[in-house]
């Protein structure tokens, strides 16, 4: 197996080990969202998904 | 309590505050990713080899995890910070390399850059302009990150075509949400350090850039 895979891997888990605390917490702490408040988020999430298709077309 | 409501409510220390870390951020991001450029164009020509993406990555995460938020509260965070694009910038010299080489290449390079930056300056400027609250995000991004740092570690081994492409486009779109969502802690108090603030802007758009990258090359038809 490549040395290179390995390497990745060790730092991936150790990435995922870092933010797990951090990433725990945050999801307990999170607010919850309000009426409206996703509708602002996909909006601009589509105009990228759109965007990124136009670009893929382009090249 | 409605929480579009709270930056109206706001003192006017408080605005100017916002404001001008809002313009330090800025000002710095702007600063590292010329550096990065810079970086990257001098791996770009001197053709370093293929590891150094992995070596320039793992030292930037240790700086990250290990130096930056010792030092964020000072002026040694700033050369922390120009050390942590730099070497991320240096990191990408192989990746251009290969994308540079394939036929049409320097399209798929631009088309990447100018793509990443309309998206940067597109939701940053809704998330500025707008000044809403994406807070209630942050779970579903943090989570959002495991699944896709969990797919990665699986695609090293099992190595799916298919897969490399779904992580890409979920990467854009996740650190898209992260802009939203990084933006608009600066706006709403969430982050007061603009040191902490530009690093967090520059890993998304260094992530989207590398997965356009990605998805173009892959995508493009002439590879």
């Amino acid at each position: 197996m490549d040395w290179t895979k390995i390497i990745w891997a060790v730092a991936i888990v150790a990435m995922i080990l870092v933010l797990w605390p951090r990433a725990k917490q945050m999801m307990k702490d999170t607010p919850k969202a309000e009426k409206g408040d996703w509708q602002a988020v996909v909006l601009p999430l589509a105009f990228v998904a759109g965007f990124v298709i136009l670009l893929i077309m382009l090249v | 309590m409605n929480r579009l409501d709270i930056s109206a409510a706001r003192p006017t220390e408080s605005v100017l505050s916002t404001n001008k870390l809002i313009k330090n951020t800025y000002i710095l991001l702007s600063m590292t990713l010329l550096f990065s450029a810079v970086t990257a164009a001098a791996s770009v020509m001197l053709n370093v080899p293929g590891w150094t993406y992995m070596a320039s990555i793992i030292g930037a995460f240790l700086l990250i995890w290990l130096v930056l938020p010792r030092t964020a509260n000072s002026s040694t965070g700033l050369v922390v910070v120009f050390g942590i694009t730099g070497l991320m910038g240096f990191g990408l010299g192989p990746i251009l390399n290969m994308y540079l080489s394939m036929a049409n290449g320097p399209q798929i390079v631009g088309t990447a850059m100018a793509g990443t930056g309309i998206i940067f300056l597109g939701l940053s400027g809704y998330a500025l302009s707008s000044k809403r609250d994406f807070s209630f995000m942050g779970g579903f991004l943090v989570a959002g990150l495991l699944v896709v740092f969990m797919a990665i570690l699986a695609n090293l081994f099992i190595a799916l075509p298919a897969l490399q492409l779904a992580i890409s486009a979920a990467v854009i779109m996740l650190m898209s949400g992260f802009i939203l969502y990084d933006t608009s802690r600066m706006v709403n108090g969430g982050e007061t350090n603009y040191i902490m603030a530009t690093i967090g802007l520059y890993l998304n758009i260094y992530n989207i850039f590398i997965h356009l990258l990605s998805l173009l090359g892959a995508l493009s038809g002439d590879d």
